[in-house]
């Protein structure tokens, strides 16, 4: 989650400027720390509305406390920025996957990782995003990217991962 | 896949009519939970090469058991020459052996093998069982495990557990990327068999009481959904069709249905789907989880997990929904609930102290006992004999999973033969 703040992009920035001005209600979002300039250069490349765009200047993992699936301060600030995004490009159609880390049981965790995506989904939704855009699929703890058995590596497998299934750029 | 019914076919068993049984007076009481193995000789039986093959898988099984020690054929001063002759049992008595197994098999006429085969009591001097079956030579190991099966019911009152399958998942590659498969195989490890390709992933299989049919959950299409595998065709089959995920998947006693947990607006909650009709009953309504359930064996109740009051914990219900009540309260978190086909204790998941292990517990809650100690044991399956448990056990960093088996009463902990790593276990009922 750190790395996603700091590759946040101006463009980004624009976007919830964007959201926020179409909100009824103007939310406090918290503004990432800027850019490392060892981005500059390989960000220029990355199509505006592709996947990449979504994963690298917006981001598109939330992650999640323990056995939770409320969305965290953090996650939504990164989900108005996920929003704003698909706001701008319409024709994008999303799945939101929701993981769990190794410390559940099989089903239960396949359950609670699709509380986390609906939790995804609902937070998206109730920012404009049209439900018809966003599916959810649950792997509970079949999916993890870090495979250490501790809690720095359980925080990052706790996540709802925005993935693009249709009409990004490319 | 053949059909096992057709596979073994002409069985016939009947009392051997040259000895006359007598009273037994060995018996190993299964019940207890520090019982010394039963010394038994099981020399190789007469007729090669079966003959050897069959004992052999015999002696594993009964080993395997923990209630038997059979004894090396090594140490042996006598041997079987004739199946039809009283053994001299001082020969056997002598290297201490307190059961001996005698045993033949022919070739016949039409292709098939004939198997004869006596257990006696070498104390005592008579014979505990004698029976004969008729198989193909192909067969031969499903007819070693049913002399296994005879031996142990007749020592220790309990039907034995030899001749059935295991359905599991067999895993592959990086943990970050691992390929889950469906797989079967023979209790003893033997046999295995994949049934999908790994293309997919596919979670949680169970056997219906005839073992011709698996529900499980697939990833196929990249849609979880429960299915049903047909051993006979080996056809899949996507049970209904549902808007969301369908997931943790569990037949009835009888066959006809399958009680299994639906996504809706991210919430999971139990249903069951009459196999025949494919009408479906909701039978939790709650906010909380509802997963993992699991029939009593005479089909009127149904034990579940559910985080309705907090934390996940086991629950029992009547089979149409009613009566929705708590029973695990030994601390922790409790998960995953099996009932015995017994219908007399529940195995269950309980992760408490920052470690999963299984547990056991009666139907009402009471009598709690852990009987595992790993670092992530879950998911426990009964023997068709309600005596034996296995469960998968994962490693610490993603160092894979094995399955392994254990009695109800915590001993005789053995981890299970199979291809590679491998997690969520379902035992077969015996074998038909």
């Amino acid at each position: 989650m750190i790395k996603i703040s700091t590759t946040l992009k101006l463009a980004a920035l624009a976007s919830v400027l964007v959201l926020a001005a179409c909100t009824e209600k103007p939310k406090a979002v918290e503004t990432a720390p800027p850019p490392t300039s060892m981005s500059n250069t390989t960000t220029s490349s990355i199509i505006p509305g592709s996947a990449e765009d979504l994963r690298v200047n917006v981001g598109d993992t939330v992650h999640f406390d323990y056995d939770a699936y409320n969305v965290t301060d953090e996650g939504r600030s990164i989900l108005q920025r996920q929003a704003a995004w698909l706001q701008k490009y319409p024709s994008v159609r999303v799945t939101i996957e929701g993981n769990c880390d190794e410390r559940g049981t099989r089903e239960y965790n396949l359950a609670l990782g699709a509380r986390r995506a609906n939790s995804v989904k609902e937070y998206l939704v109730s920012l404009g995003v049209s439900a018809s855009r966003v599916d959810t699929i649950s792997y509970g703890k079949e999916r993890p990217i870090c495979t250490e058995s501790d809690e720095a590596c359980w925080a990052q497998n706790r996540r709802g991962v925005t993935t693009i299934t249709g009409g990004a750029n490319s | 896949m053949k059909k096992f019914a057709l596979a073994l076919f002409a069985l016939m068993a009947f009392a051997l009519g040259a000895v006359v049984p007598a009273a037994a007076q060995l018996r190993v009481d299964v019940t207890q939970g520090n019982i010394q193995p039963l010394p038994i000789a099981i020399p190789d039986f007469i007729g090669s090469p079966q003959g050897a093959q069959i004992a052999a898988v015999v002696r594993a099984d009964l080993d395997r058991s923990g209630l038997f020690r059979p004894l090396d054929p090594k140490s042996f001063v006598d041997k079987i020459t004739d199946i039809n002759a009283i053994p001299n049992f001082a020969n056997w008595r002598v290297i201490n052996a307190q059961a001996l197994v005698s045993g033949q098999v022919q070739a016949q006429p039409d292709g098939r093998l004939r198997l004869d085969f006596r257990l006696w009591d070498v104390a005592a001097g008579s014979q505990m069982v004698g029976l004969q079956y008729y198989t193909t030579p192909d067969n031969w190991r499903r007819i070693a495990h049913m002399v296994s099966d005879a031996i142990y019911q007749r020592v220790t009152g309990e039907k034995g557990y030899f001749d059935t399958r295991i359905v599991f998942i067999a895993e592959s590659g990086p943990a970050t990327h691992r390929v889950k498969r469906l797989a079967v195989m023979d209790e003893d490890g033997a046999n295995p068999k994949f049934l999908t390709n790994g293309s997919y992933m596919v979670l949680t299989p169970r056997f219906n009481p005839t073992a011709q049919m698996i529900a499980y959950m697939s990833y196929i299409g990249n849609k979880p959904r429960v299915y049903l595998f047909d051993m006979e065709t080996g056809k899949q089959e996507m049970l209904g069709n549902f808007p969301n995920m369908t997931f943790s998947p569990r037949f009835s006693p009888d066959g006809n249905k399958v009680v299994m947990s639906l996504v809706s607006g991210g919430n999971s909650d139990i249903y069951v789907m009459d196999l025949r009709t494919r009408s479906i009953s909701r039978l939790t309504t709650d906010p909380g989880i509802d997963t993992s359930p699991s029939y009593s064996p005479d089909g009127t109740k149904i034990t579940f997990e559910s985080d309705r009051g907090g934390s996940q914990q086991v629950y029992v219900m009547n089979a149409d929904g009613s009566n929705q009540h708590r029973i695990s309260f030994g601390g922790g978190k409790n998960g995953t609930p099996v009932w015995s086909p017994r219908g007399d204790l529940i195995a269950f998941t309980k992760q408490a102290g920052g470690a999963f292990r299984i547990g056991v517990m009666h139907p009402d809650g009471s009598g709690e006992r852990v009987i595992t100690d790993g670092w992530e044991d879950e998911g426990p399956t009964w023997a068709p004999n309600g005596r034996v448990l296995m469960f998968g056990r994962t490693a610490r960093n993603g160092r894979g999973s094995s399955i392994w088996s254990v009695d109800v009463t915590g001993r005789n902990e053995r981890r299970v033969i199979t291809p590679g790593s491998a997690s969520d276990p379902a035992w077969s009922p015996l074998i038909q």
